[in-house]
């Protein structure tokens, strides 16, 4: 199992208030040392990638949680803008969204998230899930580092 | 926390050659929450002939989930994750990668040629069972995998 030093990097991207603080509540109080961006659009989302604008300091995510309905830029468009390109198409996406819309299912599948989770409206099932999501992406995966050592 | 709880299994298949690691990986499945069939193959041209169907795989089903070695025999499993990867149909099928192998180069590749995610394979026994049994909870009970036909 992997041990890191440094806190792991999240980009959330997320429009609902609710959703991002629990969320940020999850990770705070996690195991693993993180630290959690969040951006709630689309644009945002590949701004902050891309480090561009007010993001140009903006530190590489090492996991990216991205909801699907999102103003401005939807998620799907997010993901294929991230896996189409060569920079950024190693950071694992992982869908988080209300939709359990096989369609959707199928799509973020296609366009090469690297898993989709349907977010349980419950809310001891919701942290529940963002704790399976910390440790198997934490301890249990290894993470890619981009070549160089940029961070 | 996903719908395939009840009803019909969740078919996996193993594309390993080494034989400690198949027993050891189907004794966890087998003791899983989650009803499953594990298939398992042993070379890489075995595995794209598992997933397209051909010759004595004619009735293969669709697997739900793959978890792939990368060092096999007669293809790669590098090659095959290409393959499964730029396949319109096989593309949605999540990958665990699952190797030995913890260079750098592996985990970046295997990343950009799509992989779900990576894992390195513990030496230690009883690590190694409980990765599997993690990879088994976190893509079967939390995860939503794409239904099969």
């Amino acid at each position: 199992m992997k041990k890191r030093q440094e806190a792991m990097k999240i980009l959330l991207v997320e429009d609902n208030l609710a959703d991002i603080r629990l969320t940020q509540e999850v990770f705070r109080e996690g195991q693993i040392p993180s630290e959690l961006f969040t951006v709630k659009d689309g644009e945002e989302a590949i701004d902050f990638l891309r480090r561009r604008g007010k993001y140009a300091g903006a530190s590489r995510p090492d996991l990216v949680l991205l909801d699907l309905n999102l103003p401005k830029k939807n998620g799907k468009e997010v993901l294929r803008e991230i896996k189409s390109d060569k920079n950024l198409a190693p950071i694992p996406v992982i869908v988080l969204t209300t939709s359990k819309a096989e369609e959707d299912v199928c799509r973020s599948y296609d366009l090469h998230a690297n898993c989709f989770i349907t977010k349980p409206f419950d809310l001891d099932r919701f942290i529940a899930v963002a704790r399976a999501i910390e440790h198997f992406w934490f301890r249990i995966v290894q993470l890619p580092r981009p070549a160089g050592g940029q961070t | 926390m996903n719908d395939f709880d009840f009803g019909k299994p969740i078919d996996i298949l193993l594309i390993e050659d080494n034989p400690g690691d198949v027993r050891l990986t189907m004794e966890a499945f087998r003791e899983g929450k989650v009803f499953n069939n594990l298939h398992v193959v042993s070379d890489g041209e075995e595995a794209a002939d598992f997933l397209k169907r051909k010759g004595a795989f004619a009735d293969s089903p669709r697997p739900d989930l793959i978890l792939l070695d990368l060092n096999l025999p007669k293809k790669d499993g590098r090659a095959l994750l290409a393959e499964i990867k730029s396949d319109q149909d096989l593309r949605r099928i999540p990958v665990v990668v699952l190797t030995t192998s913890k260079a750098e180069q592996d985990i970046l590749r295997s990343y950009d040629l799509h992989a779900n995610c990576y894992i390195t394979k513990p030496v230690e026994l009883e690590e190694f069972i409980t990765i599997v049994r993690n990879i088994e909870s976190f893509w079967l009970s939390i995860v939503k995998l794409p239904q099969t036909e």
